[in-house]
């Protein structure tokens, strides 16, 4: 018998426990109290702040002004950019950003973007209030080392999309029908305690996450 | 170079615990690491009602998961092969190692960068990896440090608690060509970072554990803060994936209840920076992400835990690190003195089954049995139960025992004193007779009573028994 068979040949042969149901999962979060959207901005916020992440509120047409004036504050000039409408439209702009295309970087990049990158810009496809995290799915327009290796990351959340918690997201977008090649759940920047439970931020991934909030524009 | 596997824990553990019980550096090292990580576990779980029935759905779930765990093997296995992932199949370290060599040959790898991987250290994959000349560079900053010293991981979590930041000060000022002498924990992270940003960019293979997979989706979930663990499973064109049997979970909602409980319970932070859900390797028209996942599934004696409906209770384990934090064995003698690749309250009970129980079974008896690891536990392992279990194992008696090395510290002599000790509790006949012989002959208890005597003066039996006092008592009043 090859190892696969044996070792499942030793756990079949094992005798039976008491009877395991499967867990009620739902209930637990049905009897959680519901918050209202409004609710769940202000949590979200708060959170994610508490972990160290910049939180700007902006509206849907004034977020690339803010990035632009954000960047000039930070001092950041290199900005890698994916194949979004969002990366075409902070394209368009006047201001002094340098943008490098990820798509077209090609392979001899790679040791460029781990030296000479300062910033990335992504979307995020909704985020959670209860821990304050951003839910990416990195895709073939906005790959997945785009929120990983440059070292300030700024994210472009809607304001109207932020679940209570990740059971919530699993489920209204219905995760478990087709999970993506990669997600991920970000809840601030990189940081380490590994020295001595000195907490320091910027360990591996970004040092900054920069989220642009954008409600729908005013009437 | 990284450090051995010791085959045989139980030698040398007594040696090693009073080791550490001099060392002030250490006893301060751990005493404040375990008062932190206690207090901040503490804040996270403030309703005493509500981690109650937290801990209740975790267990659930991992039980679940237990009843069902060739079932659900099968299906994680189809689930991913259909994503695209690769599974293997190890019941031993060798087997588990030759895949990964196998598969650093055939990509005609030089050098492998690894997440934080406690399966990794469990089949002495550097070791291995190092003699068929190939890097493997620790990333976690607390593996990196331990690796650069030339040491283990001494906690699960936090592998570099036992030191010091002038320790690590003076590691890196000797270790990294160009790097001063500097207790800045800011600095010394941003050396580590541009040191290790090098690696990342230009390793072959990428290797990592996992903390849940799920059956229902073929998906790994892996959390960390750093994120070296996304460079590993991101960068490279070759993602390793190495865990246990015993991780994987039915459904993909499981996984947010687990994760309410493993950071709290592990660090006490209210979430990690990044929970990293993996599905498949990069598909056409993906810019980054691996060619190749591969994911090895290990047995190295989970099947003999699970044959055993008690103990199969050990492998609810979500290895958050809560038992050891608590323990006050583990506070004052640190992760070192174990010996094995876990340490601590899941150390002593893991342990037997990945060893054999001779080589392991002194852990068991490392644990004044206070319960503080059950009750912190956020699976509700029984932890003291399987601890009472695993020490009567090795006392056992005749080959009636499934498990590897069972009856291995049995001594004659303690089992005939036992079995006099039984008898003479049975009989008040018996015990009132032996307790008149041993009050009047008392001097002749013998000055060596074993491990008693090592650090205490001897027993010796009252002059006057309990029930002598109290018939004088009765005929003074």
């Amino acid at each position: 018998m090859n190892a696969r068979d044996s070792i499942l040949a030793r756990l079949r042969a094992a005798p039976a426990g008491d009877p395991a149901p499967l867990p009620d999962v739902a209930g637990w979060y049905a009897a959680m109290p519901r918050l209202d959207a409004a609710e769940r901005l202000a949590r979200f916020k708060a959170a994610i702040e508490a972990s160290h992440a910049e939180v700007h509120e902006t509206y849907r047409s004034l977020w690339p002004d803010l990035l632009l004036s954000i960047a000039e504050q930070k001092g950041l000039r290199r900005f890698l950019v994916g194949g979004t409408p969002e990366a075409a439209l902070l394209r368009s702009r006047r201001g002094a950003l340098d943008f490098i295309d990820y798509e077209h970087a090609g392979i001899d990049w790679r040791d460029e973007m781990f030296a000479n990158v300062d910033a990335s810009l992504t979307n995020a496809r909704c985020a959670l209030a209860d821990t304050g995290s951003l839910v990416l799915w990195p895709d073939s327009r906005e790959p997945r080392m785009m929120s990983l290796v440059p070292p300030v990351h700024f994210v472009l959340l809607d304001a109207s999309a932020i679940h209570q918690h990740l059971y919530e997201a699993m489920n209204k977008e219905g995760w478990a029908d087709g999970m993506p090649t990669n997600a991920v759940v970000i809840s601030g920047p990189s940081k380490t305690a590994d020295i001595q439970q000195t907490l320091a931020y910027g360990a591996h991934g970004p040092k900054e996450v920069v989220v642009l909030l954008c409600r729908e524009n005013q009437e | 170079m990284s450090q051995p596997i010791h085959f045989h824990p139980s030698s040398g553990f007594d040696q090693r615990s009073r080791e550490a019980m001099n060392d002030l550096h250490l006893r301060r090292s751990f005493r404040g690491a375990m008062d932190f990580l206690q207090a901040k576990r503490r804040a996270q779980f403030t309703d005493a009602n509500e981690l109650s029935r937290l801990r209740d759905l975790g267990e659930a779930i991992r039980r679940h998961a237990l009843a069902n765990l060739p079932q659900l093997l099968e299906e994680l296995e189809s689930r991913l092969s259909r994503n695209g992932v690769q599974v293997h199949w190890a019941q031993t370290p060798e087997e588990a190692r030759a895949i990964v060599l196998e598969i650093a040959k055939r990509k005609e790898a030089k050098s492998v960068v690894k997440g934080k991987s406690m399966v990794s250290e469990e089949i002495g994959l550097n070791h291995a990896l190092e003699a068929a000349g190939i890097d493997a560079l620790e990333t976690d900053m607390g593996e990196y440090i331990v690796q650069l010293a030339g040491e283990a991981p001494s906690h699960i979590i936090m592998p570099a608690i036992h030191k010091t930041k002038q320790q690590i000060a003076e590691l890196f000022a000797a270790k990294l060509p160009g790097v001063a002498y500097t207790e800045n924990v800011d600095e010394l992270i941003r050396i580590g970072r541009e040191v290790l940003r090098k690696k990342f960019a230009t390793a072959d293979i990428g290797l990592s554990g996992v903390n849940f997979m799920v059956a229902e989706t073929g998906t790994l979930f892996l959390v960390e803060n750093e994120g070296n663990g996304r460079m590993c499973t991101t960068v490279p064109k070759v993602h390793i994936a190495i865990t246990g049997i015993e991780k994987v979970v039915a459904k993909l909602d499981h996984v947010a209840i687990l994760n309410t409980l493993l950071p709290r319970s592990a660090t006490g932070q209210p979430v990690e920076t990044y929970q990293n859900f993996i599905s498949s390797p990069r598909k056409p028209g993906e810019l980054d992400g691996p060619d190749e996942v591969h994911l090895i599934l290990l047995d190295n004696g989970r099947t003999q835990a699970y044959g055993d409906v008690q103990l199969r209770a050990t492998l609810q384990c979500i290895r958050c690190g809560a038992c050891m934090n608590h323990c006050p064995v583990y506070a004052r003698i640190g992760g070192h003195a174990y010996g094995t690749t876990y340490p601590g309250p899941i150390g002593a009970i893991i342990s037997p089954h990945l060893l054999g129980l001779g080589a392991t079974h002194r852990l068991a008896t490392a644990s004044t049995l206070c319960g503080a690891c059950a009750e912190v536990c956020p699976v509700r392992i029984p932890i003291t139960d399987l601890l009472v279990r695993l020490r009567n194992e090795a006392q056992a008696a005749d080959a009636d025992s499934s498990l590897r090395g069972a009856g291995e510290s049995r001594k004659p002599l303690v089992s005939i004193l036992f079995r006099a000790w039984a008898l003479v509790y049975r009989y008040p006949t018996l015990y009132r007779l032996s307790t008149w012989l041993m009050s009047r002959g008392r001097a002749f208890m013998p000055g060596y009573q074993g491990a008693w005597t090592g650090i205490r003066t001897p027993l010796i039996p009252a002059k006057k028994r309990l029930r002598d006092l109290m018939a004088e008592r009765q005929r003074t009043n």
